[in-house]
């Protein structure tokens, strides 16, 4: 599967007796139906920690570029209506700030570790606690309740598995508890923030900005609130978009299904 | 006169080139603010007045006209850490102080750059153009970027802000080389894994991205040209931070169109800004951005106080804490 593509649905199980292994691209493995795939005792792989890094580095790109102002900027540097660079233009700090990282899986991690380097204050909201090693590599303080993350950070980032319980984790009610100056990015899924609740808290400056490299579908719809807001950067799902990744996601898939094919234990097996 | 904060001169305040708003409370706590409109309406009675300049942005321009018709002039602080705008010579002959603001640019500025180097490399701005265009479907499996994690960094001038790139850098499990004047101490090189290339060419030939962050002094001008970034990957991205002149923009242009290198990100150009028609702006493999390296509330605000702690050590007879000498 790559993209997500083809589709799994029942239908095609049935067409395909002797379908032994469905290897899926990237981590995220919300767009399968996993007792439907068991049922039929067809396998399953993905790649997950060869987007780790790539999809952490996107993630400091994009919190970067929004407080830097870095897509405005570059607007105004090449426009043909540019006379001069106003003094009064700024953008704001990310050295020093408070970055609060809602998921520390592998992905969230390699953020903190990123994020420290920064001198950013980092505090983290995850289903479990960081053992303390961990936690003090990279300085990273445990909100066991994500409103004392959303209060304090001046960015907050998603690097969530997409569940039932993480959908729409970020709505109306978290988008309030964040700080007016704040910027969420979502690295995660599109589902995992309540789309219409974002738009309305960016219309309304209840928080600054967003940077988001997953949206709900993807692409948008062409007439979408979120292309239009001057405050939102949207990439296109580029989190593991490098030539060298994605030739080493393809070499796991290959591993995956040339073991689910000879009976051996599978690599990078989703169960 | 007893009582009467020594006069400051400054270009303008607020509007689009001026001192910004928010800054002039706490100058005004130390000074007595005089513009440029108000000390050329008023000569004869403002030039006695100003012992000190505050130049934002590069304004006013220091010429020897000024200098002569400021005899009680002391002290000019720069708002950054660039001097090559002044003749530092000149204002020496005047018996007047020169300091800039290092300390307050550096984090600032190694954050832009690390900005723009992951901003080209995962090809940031194009990305977000195919998000939101009302075009066609967008083909988004073909869109690939280079990897940052793990990749060489060449950093060209190790000064502070350099130093902070590579502290950043080394949170990315970047291989760092760099290129200095004189080389850093091994305890500073082992803290951040650099690797000092004496000779400019071994970190061209390595590095898969390629910062340049030094002072333009007449040694660095054009110190990247044509055989520079020939010498450089095809597949490296240059990024510069320091300033335009540094770079020969025309080779820049050739080797950019032909993939001699695979893109630049530039925060600075020579002029600011580029005439609309330059060539730079039209190619697809570059980034610019409008000279924005300090350009965040919180490192103006550590600019100007850093200048008035320089701007006060000088009047005070005591030692300034940045002081810019001519070399």
């Amino acid at each position: 599967m790559w993209y997500h593509k083809p589709v799994i649905k029942e239908e095609l199980l049935q067409s395909l007796p002797n379908l032994k292994i469905v290897a899926s691209s990237g981590v995220g493995i919300d767009h399968l139906d996993l007792n439907l795939l068991s049922s039929y005792g067809v396998k399953l792989s993905n790649t997950p920690f060869v987007v780790s890094t790539d999809t952490a580095d996107l993630g400091m790109a994009l919190m970067l570029a929004s407080s830097r102002r870095l897509v405005e900027g570059h607007q105004m540097a090449v426009s043909p209506d540019t006379e001069y660079f106003p003094a009064n233009w700024l953008g704001a700090e990310v050295s020093g700030a408070t970055l609060g990282i809602v998921g520390m899986g592998t992905v969230g991690y390699k953020v903190a570790e990123r994020a420290k380097a920064f001198e950013m204050k980092i505090l983290y909201h995850n289903r479990n606690q960081r053992n303390k090693e961990e936690e003090s590599a990279v300085g990273a303080i445990y909100c066991k309740k994500i409103d004392d993350l959303l209060q304090q950070s001046d960015f907050v980032l998603l690097s969530v598995v997409l569940t039932p319980q993480t959908q729409k984790l970020i709505g109306k009610r978290e988008l309030a508890l964040m700080k007016p100056t704040a910027t969420l990015i979502n690295i995660s899924r599109g589902l995992v923030v309540d789309q219409e609740a974002l738009v309305e808290a960016l219309q309304n400056k209840v928080i600054k900005a967003a940077a988001l490299d997953v949206t709900y579908p993807e692409p948008l719809p062409r007439d979408h609130p979120l292309l239009k807001l001057k405050n939102v950067i949207i990439t296109p799902h580029i989190g593991s978009a490098t030539e060298k990744t994605r030739r080493l996601m393809m070499e796991n898939m290959m591993e995956s299904i040339q073991a689910g094919l000879t009976g051996l234990p599978i690599p990078n097996e989703v169960l | 006169m007893a009582g009467e904060l020594p006069g400051l001169l400054v270009n303008e305040i607020g509007g689009v080139h001026g001192i910004l708003r928010g800054h002039v409370a706490f100058l005004k706590k130390h000074f007595y603010l005089i513009t440029m409109k108000e000390f050329l309406e008023n000569r004869k009675h403002m030039s006695k007045k100003v012992q000190a300049i505050y130049l934002w942005w590069h304004k006013p321009v220091i010429d020897k006209e000024l200098l002569q018709s400021l005899p009680n002039l002391k002290v000019i602080a720069n708002s950054g850490v660039g001097m090559d705008h002044l003749d530092l010579k000149l204002v020496a002959s005047f018996g007047v102080k020169m300091a800039n603001a290092p300390c307050a640019v550096s984090s600032s500025t190694a954050d832009t750059g690390m900005a723009l180097l992951l901003a080209s490399a995962r090809r940031l701005v194009e990305g977000y153009h195919i998000a939101i265009s009302s075009g066609i479907e967008y083909r988004e499996a073909d869109f690939l970027g280079v990897e940052v994690t793990g990749a060489t960094l060449g950093i060209i001038g190790m000064g502070s802000i350099g130093y902070k790139i590579a502290l950043r850098a080394k949170a990315f499990e970047m291989n760092i080389l760099y290129h200095n004047r004189t080389q850093r101490k091994e305890h500073e090189e082992q803290a951040v894994g650099a690797t000092y290339c004496k000779k400019i060419d071994n970190l061209l030939q390595q590095a898969d991205f390629v910062m340049v962050v030094v002072s333009l002094t007449p040694q660095t001008h054009k110190l990247i040209g044509k055989r520079e970034l020939e010498l450089m990957k095809p597949t490296a991205t240059l990024i510069n931070i320091s300033r335009g002149a540094v770079v020969d923009q025309e080779a820049l242009v050739t080797a950019l169109q032909t993939g001699v290198i695979r893109a630049a990100a530039l925060d600075v150009t020579y002029p600011e800004p580029l005439p609309r028609d330059h060539t730079l702006l039209k190619l697809k493999n570059i980034i610019i951005t409008p000279h924005l390296g300090i350009k965040t509330d919180k490192a103006t605000y550590m600019i100007t106080e850093e200048a008035v702690e320089n701007i006060l050590a000088a009047l005070n007879g005591l030692p300034i804490p940045s002081e810019v000498l001519p070399s």
